[in-house]
């Protein structure tokens, strides 16, 4: 049915009211990339065998992803008038007692992670209230991990089916659409995001309100607004999640950035990597279609919109936003000089306004509650909340709302739960390719765009990779520059050659064939690229290394003076060894050796041989005994063959 | 693919924005590769040049001009799966299938395939499953929690014989 006016959009909210809160009990499983890598559709598919067999009648459904990485597969359970129960690390062999329990009118308790009593989808009417009960399950912002944050852009995630536009209109979607079209001019939309203080999620920071009005001042008969879905900062992976979990908000945010710049046609830019987004995009648009929210008239207004989906093809560059016009154009992603900028000259010379997934995911929240009610959330210049995906060497791992302003501390330790196995946390990485490392000293820095900047790091989409002590910060740094060196255009030169031979170095020191003139090098390069590259990529490319040397000179020095990996991770500097005072010689380290580097046999004193080790560790994940050791700088004795084990030992 | 699949998936693009890319990543997600013939078909029907197809091709690195084996397994190199030791996985799935390390084909992109056209191994800037870091995908099923030894299981559910 096409939605025209309010009383279609009221009707509409009405039947998908029904779906959230059925008249019998409601089972959602966690379906994103991430849930069903951890067998949530096999759980899904499980459950829905089980159900069928023994006769349970519930509504079974998907939903997109709470957050919570660690803990997948995610189920969700409500029964009606009872609060919602998330339960965790759900296998397929639970499904039959969950049917069965459920059929019962109860709950695997046992498997419960927390409960929601009442949520807040920011964009509906009022919160929804699930019911109170089951006092041994803790509140889900009780819990440590979810107790300091706040949903705004994932206020819908792991809760309403991704895949049904009738659920997203339930809990107020596509209501904020209704209010600007009908209720408000293009400028005062544009007034209240400048109200709001809403930045440029995609990294840099620029405020969006002020980006909307340039293109809107732009005399043209086409415009166009973009969805910027490159996600390219390798360990961030939100954008993706929103898109997975509540595709409709990318959508409502663009309808409304189109109406106040004037744009009658938009693209959403996603990368090919990202198949179930790309799928759950388009199903959205269609849906979007068939109810008359894009296309002509909407809302029997005057105004007409539709959104295009283009995909990317594995370019990081294509996240500058002059290289993702020209790849929308159907050229190589290289970036141009600006101005003029996209305001002005962009797609098809035609004034474009781009702006990141989790911008237009604010956009929905700030019209239907105001601008002054985001300026509220976060600190000052800073305002709102950010998804930060946080993974790498940390207890928890998974996708963070927290409003900005929030201490890295807060979100390392308090919510991530310090490092894995008790191991000392070093740093924590922001901004990918773009940003810096940030030693442990610093972590009472509030996450925001200036204090980040501050410390020589960005805030770039979202990503915080903890590193702890078995990281070593010269091969992050080598790291992030042979992304950089891979993903460079090759239009300009500081950024083709000049990125190349920093890296060349850090291939040096890594290998022990590093100078102490080869620091100074480094960072008359790496200033030199940062103020002559063109875009970017190139201008922030030398962060990582600029921040390592800042903050982790004496891993640098350890690494040229002495030739030592403090980490133990550089191949060139390490090896591994069997002691032989401990190895009993019970050959399981021989057994699992991938590439057979191990001589020994039952009885005997096994040895590595050096020549053909590759350094993966195993040995030393299965050695019974701790009798590997992985060392840099120092060897030990080891016998030239195997030979008998001592007896007594 | 026939010239008439091909010509469905040109004929779905009805507008320039996007088109270019679009249809070759149709074409890549069907034959797993850019076989010459068909970018031929395609710049002759809309009058592009071969060599804007090649420079799109070779630009994009999800782009391959060369046949891939049957399963297709890749290596996440993220930030994540990095400093959880994605370097090992890649080594190991190299060292396990007899590919020697560092190879890049004539395109200047990183993909090996075993001499008898099995697997084919690249690599990947990101899937955005940090969480279950290091991760691998094959056939498009992605594997996370990765270890050398946990490797060398999955490529035998996929038919690797051993060393």
């Amino acid at each position: 049915m096409k939605i025209k006016t309010l009383q279609d959009l009221e009707n509409v909210r009405k039947a998908g009211i029904k779906k959230l809160f059925p008249d019998k009990p409601r089972i959602a499983v966690g379906l994103a990339t991430c849930g069903i890598a951890a067998g949530g559709q096999d759980v899904y598919e499980a459950l829905e065998t089980a159900l069928k067999k023994k006769g349970v009648n519930a509504f079974l459904t998907k939903t997109g992803c709470f957050g919570i990485c660690n803990e997948e597969p995610l189920v969700n359970i409500a029964m009606p008038g009872k609060p919602l129960v998330i339960l965790h690390k759900v296998q397929k062999e639970d499904a039959e007692s969950i049917a069965e329990r459920v059929a019962k009118g109860k709950l695997p308790e046992e498997k419960a992670l927390c409960k929601i009593e009442e949520w807040d989808h920011i964009t509906s009417e009022k919160p929804f209230f699930y019911g109170k009960g089951y006092e041994n399950i803790p509140l889900w912002n009780e819990i440590p991990y979810f107790k300091p944050q706040k949903k705004v852009v994932l206020r819908d995630a792991g809760i309403i089916n991704p895949e049904d536009i009738e659920e997203y209109i339930a809990v107020g979607g596509y209501s904020a659409v209704y209010k600007a079209l009908t209720k408000m001019t293009p400028d005062e939309v544009v007034e209240e995001v400048k109200k709001s203080g809403l930045r440029g999620r995609g990294g840099a920071g620029f405020p969006t309100g002020l980006k909307w009005e340039f293109t809107k001042k732009e005399k043209s008969d086409v415009k166009y607004v973009i969805c910027n879905a490159d996600e390219g900062d390798p360990g961030a992976y939100m954008n993706r999640n929103e898109m997975e979990s509540d595709p409709h908000m990318v959508i409502e945010g663009m309808i409304i950035g189109a109406y106040a710049i004037g744009a009658s046609e938009g693209f959403i830019y996603v990368r090919a990597e990202y198949p179930l987004a790309i799928e759950r995009l388009k199903l959205a648009i269609k849906q979007a279609k068939e109810y008359g929210l894009l296309g002509e008239h909407i809302f029997g207004t005057e105004f007409s919109f539709d959104i295009r989906i283009a995909t990317g093809a594995g370019a990081f560059v294509c996240g500058e936003e002059t290289a993702l016009i020209a790849s929308i154009e159907g050229k190589p992603g290289r970036p141009r000089p600006r101005p003029p900028f996209p305001a002005q000259k962009g797609l098809w010379e035609k004034p474009t306004n781009i702006n990141n997934v989790e911008t237009w995911c604010n956009i929905a929240p700030i019209i239907k509650k105001g601008g002054e009610w985001f300026s509220r959330i976060g600190i000052e210049r800073n305002t709102g909340t950010k998804v930060f995906s946080l993974v790498g060497k940390v207890n928890k791992v998974g996708l963070v709302e927290v409003p900005l302003g929030t201490t890295i501390n807060e979100i390392v330790c308090h919510i991530g739960g310090c490092g894995i196995k008790s191991k000392e946390i070093k740093a924590v990485q922001t901004g990918g390719p773009s940003g810096g490392c940030i030693p442990r000293n610093l972590f009472d820095t509030p996450i925001d765009y200036d204090h980040l900047k501050e410390v020589g790091s960005i805030m770039g989409s979202g990503g915080l990779v903890v590193m702890d002590e078995d990281t070593c910060m010269v091969d992050t740094a080598k790291y992030f520059l042979s992304f950089t060196v891979d993903e460079s255009c090759g239009k300009c030169v500081p950024c083709r050659e000049g990125l190349k031979r920093m890296y060349d170095i850090l291939e040096k020191i890594t290998d022990g064939r590093g100078t102490e003139e080869d620091l100074g090098i480094l960072d008359e390069l790496a200033h030199t690229i940062k103020a002559t590259s063109l875009c970017g990529l190139g201008q922030t490319a030398p962060n990582p290394v600029i921040t390592t040397i800042k903050y982790f000179k004496d891993e640098y020095m350890e690494h040229i003076k002495n030739k030592v990996c403090p980490a133990r991770v550089c191949r060139a500097l390490i090896d591994y060894f069997i002691v032989p005072d401990k190895c009993k010689g019970c050959t399981i380290c021989a057994k699992n050796c991938p590439v057979g580097a191990i001589d020994g046999g039952p009885g005997l004193i096994h040895i590595i041989d050096q020549s053909k080790c590759i350094a993966c560790g195993t040995c030393m994940d299965v050695c019974p005994f701790d009798a590997v050791v992985k060392l840099s700088g120092e060897k030990i004795d080891t016998p030239d063959k195997p030979i008998p084990v001592k007896k007594g030992r | 693919m026939d010239k008439e699949k091909l010509q469905e998936i040109i004929d779905k693009y009805d507008t320039e924005s996007g088109k270019l890319l679009g249809i070759l990543e149709d074409i890549q997600r069907t034959e797993g590769y850019l076989p010459k013939d068909l970018l031929i078909y395609v710049s002759k029907h809309l009058n592009v040049p071969l060599s804007k197809l090649y420079s799109l091709a070779t630009f994009y690195s999800f782009f391959n001009l060369q046949p891939v084996g049957k399963h297709i397994i890749t290596v996440c190199m993220g930030t994540a799966c990095h400093v959880k030791g994605a370097p090992h996985i890649l080594e190991t799935i190299e060292e396990l299938l007899g590919i020697s390390p560092g190879e890049t084909t004539s395109d200047g992109k990183f993909m090996l395939t075993t001499s008898d056209k099995q697997f084919t191994v690249n690599t990947a800037r990101c899937f955005g499953a940090c969480s279950m870091a290091p991760v691998i995908r094959v056939d498009g099923k992605i594997y996370g929690y990765n270890t050398p030894k946990k490797v060398a299981e999955i490529l035998k559910k996929y038919g690797w014989r051993g060393k």
